[in-house]
């Protein structure tokens, strides 16, 4: 620690160097800090989805729906403890671009998801009336939807039983974590059959909480077993197989990300850094030189180089990791598409050990070549 | 001013000509920049493949006729008998009397992603006869064409790449749905390559759609009377229709997808960019102070500061070609027409597209690469002009 200073010195000797390495450093992480945001922006909530829940589809595909007569028989299943049912409605609000998820739901929905925060007054609204809907906050403020608002949604799948338009109440606006999906626009399901034009009585999908998860592959094949050869053959998954085939369906994303990664991390980080620890072991052959005469061991030399190069990639990564942490940090995005717009810590995490490691690689070479410097040549170069 | 001229050729030459000298620092500017373009016409030669496949399926002589307020094939739906009311249009081409109009449905089937293992939702179209003549860009390239009246189907030819068990001469069985395929069909690498294509009648029958369609496909007598289609279809009591030209249907259904990748690709690249600008700086700081005594000995020998300036710049841009070069070509040999598949997320639905390196993704590559060039070069040229002669002499 004692020598901190003298790295230091080192650094500023060089200002111009060590400003441009460390913006460089920074960027990389900036980058690596996007990456991860897109990532964890494509994989949809895989990592949250609840172990305890289970997602009961049509066998043939989402596209075909499935008797609510279903529900009851569910519910009375061993292992399955709560059972409520969602529909996909589609849907626009003002303008076709207006789009996201809208659902209509049973009754008891918000029970099976407690990270949904919705004050106990505004869900008693909400069961109250009939034509109610409870909205994310990310919509309400993007739409600037207020308690006690009417709001026309326009059909796309369901048409209702008079022109082209559904209207709904808000009668509560749902929170949650940063990290939960907070555009969303549920109504109930009764409302919808009722008022569609066909295809009454059928639902998109079940939604299930098991008693206990590690059973939960046994208690699937239990209710699939139960409606085989029925009018309306099933598939049950849990939440995350659901979300993760989902999240297949749009590609090898993370392949992806790790082979951009690994060219910014190697073009903007290790290439940068590694030269400049180099150029400047170069210029300091013969301090080093003097300070082997001195006594200092080679272990020492190493370390003090090797720390100069850590002390770049921690500084340059570290303000690359915080500065985008604080700016996607701003409220989750605004998107239906990909709702989930953060930095999640455990990426952070990983972030701060790359940095060390790369810093650690990167300032390896140059280290070596100062430790294996032999005094007498070294004094004699300049 | 001819003078002038040769100086500062002379000066530059010499910059470019020494920068072997300069290998490994020198190197950094080159890869970091040559990463950049990789990085920057990869990301975007998957939106554009994404996009040529999807803009290639439709053709401006064709228009679609969906429900009134469906926002893609899959939401909609009309009774059977108006599309017996659309085929009366005018504007349609007709051949020996009848209308060149295919009405069509489209629904979703899980088949297996070759590259994963999962489900993935490929559209199932059911057809009629009349869909191959407006469909004229679809060929038959193995086995036959399906049947009428069987559960006979043709897939495309991207779709057999990318997923399995669909393969020439298998059975695929969901659910109630049992087809066995019996061709295979080609139009050109375009989005519809992605489908299955059997008769209407089979997709009515097990997905109890009755005597109903979703979409209606019209040849038009030429792309001008699309509209007298449009305008005959729109204002019929009997009808409730948007009426869209093909090529504009595919754009809007691209849009969404495109404009992600777009923006993804670019804020990558803008960042990257700028963190390669700072490498090339590093570069050329080192080159002119590795050079500190050389540059000053030039202007002592009389070449002007303009002169020295410009042979900095020319050094970074030589650098930022070679590295933009490298780039390019090391994105067309390793991406172009990659083979792969993604869900739309405007309608859930996959399509198969190759990554394409356009001619013109290359040029903005090389564009940007002597932009960064340029932007790395200039301090370290002002650094290098403004030197005084005196002291940089003293120097070293």
């Amino acid at each position: 620690m004692k020598y901190l200073p003298l790295v230091w010195r080192n650094l500023l000797r060089r200002k111009v160097r060590t400003i441009f390495t460390l913006a460089s450093v920074f960027i990389a992480f900036v980058l690596y800090s996007f990456l991860m945001v897109v990532q964890a922006a494509f994989s949809m909530g895989v990592d949250m989805a609840g172990a305890d829940r289970l997602m009961m589809l049509h066998k043939t595909g989402l596209i075909q729906l499935l008797p609510i007569s279903y529900q009851q028989q569910i519910g009375s299943t061993a292992g399955v403890t709560h059972v409520s049912n969602a529909s996909w409605f589609g849907g626009t609000y003002q303008d076709k671009a207006n789009q996201f998820a809208v659902i209509a739901v049973g009754e008891n929905y918000f029970e099976l998801y407690p990270e949904a925060k919705i004050p106990e007054d505004q869900i008693k609204a909400w069961l109250a009336d009939r034509q109610g809907a409870i909205v994310g906050r990310a919509s309400a403020e993007k739409y600037g939807w207020k308690i006690g608002d009417k709001v026309p949604i326009q059909a796309t799948i369901w048409q209702p039983k008079q022109g082209q338009t559904w209207f709904f109440n808000v009668d509560g606006i749902y929170d949650g974590e940063r990290d939960f999906d907070k555009t969303n626009f549920f109504f109930h399901y009764e409302y919808l059959d009722e008022n569609r034009r066909g295809a009454y009585g059928q639902v998109g999908w079940y939604v299930m909480r098991i008693d206990d998860p590690s059973h939960a592959a046994e208690i699937g094949a239990r209710l699939d077993g139960q409606f085989i050869n029925s009018s309306a053959e099933t598939k049950t998954s849990t939440e995350k197989a659901f979300l993760q085939g989902f999240v297949n369906q749009v590609g090898n994303i993370k392949a992806m990300i790790i082979a951009i990664l690994t060219a910014v991390l190697f073009t903007l980080f290790l290439l940068v850094l590694a030269n400049t620890m180099a150029q400047a072991v170069r210029e300091r052959t013969s301090e080093l030189a003097v300070l082997k005469t001195l006594g200092f061991s080679n272990l020492l030399i190493l370390t003090l180089v090797l720390a100069e190069s850590m002390l770049l990639a921690i500084i340059g990564g570290g303000l690359g990791l915080a500065a985008t942490y604080i700016a996607v940090g701003r409220g989750s995005f605004n998107n239906a598409l990909l709702p989930v717009f953060i930095m999640r810590n455990r990426d952070v995490v990983i972030g701060l050990v790359l940095c060390c490691a790369l810093g650690l690689v990167a300032g390896s070479f140059p280290a070596i070549m100062a430790m294996r410097l032999r005094i007498t040549d070294a004094l004699r170069r300049t | 001013m001819l003078r002038w001229f040769g100086q500062t050729l002379t000066v530059a030459a010499l910059s470019v000509r020494t920068i072997p000298q300069r290998l490994s620092s020198s190197a950094v500017a080159v890869i970091g920049i040559a990463g950049v373009v990789i990085v920057f016409v990869a990301v975007l030669s998957i939106g554009e493949g994404f996009r040529a496949a999807m803009a290639n399926a439709g053709s401006p002589s064709r228009a679609i006729v969906l429900r009134g307020g469906a926002d893609s094939e899959m939401t909609s739906g009309f009774p059977g008998g108006q599309a017996d009311v659309m085929r009366e249009a005018p504007g349609l081409k007709r051949v020996d009397n009848r209308a060149l109009a295919s009405p069509e449905l489209y629904v979703m089937v899980d088949v297996n992603k070759r590259s994963t293992g999962t489900p993935a939702n490929v559209p199932l179209r059911g057809i009629e006869a009349v869909a191959l003549q407006v469909r004229d860009e679809a060929r038959v390239v193995e086995g036959r064409m399906f049947q009428f009246g069987t559960n006979e189907a043709i897939v495309g030819r991207s779709a057999t790449r990318q997923f399995s068990g669909v393969d020439l001469g298998s059975e695929y069985v969901a659910g109630n749905l049992r087809i066995k395929i019996v061709g295979v069909f080609d139009t050109g690498g375009t989005a519809s390559e992605t489908e299955i294509w059997c008769d209407s009648r089979l997709v009515q029958a097990v997905y109890q759609r009755g005597n109903s369609y979703q979409s209606l496909l019209a040849s038009l007598d030429s792309p001008a009377s699309f509209d007298t289609f449009k305008n005959w279809l729109t204002t019929n009591p009997q009808l409730n229709v948007q009426v869209r030209r093909e090529t504009e249907f595919y754009e809007q259904q691209s849009q969404v997808m495109t404009g992600l990748i777009r923006g993804i690709g670019y804020t990558i690249a803008v960042l990257m960019g700028i963190g390669a600008v700072f490498g090339a700086i590093l570069t050329m700081y080192t080159a002119v102070s590795t050079r500190t005594r050389e540059i000053a000995t030039l202007r002592a020998l009389g070449f002007n500061t303009a002169s020295v300036l410009i042979s900095v710049l020319a050094e970074s841009l030589a650098l930022a070609l070679i590295g933009g070069l490298l780039g390019g070509l090391a994105a067309y040999l390793a991406f172009n027409g990659y083979q792969t598949s993604t869900m739309n997320f405007q309608t859930f639905s996959q399509v198969a597209f190759a990554f394409a390196v356009t001619r013109s993704l290359l040029i903005q590559g090389l564009s940007y690469a002597l932009v960064m060039g340029l932007v790395g070069g200039l301090l370290p040229a002002i650094k290098a002009a403004r030197l005084p002669i005196a002291t940089a002499l003293r120097e070293l």
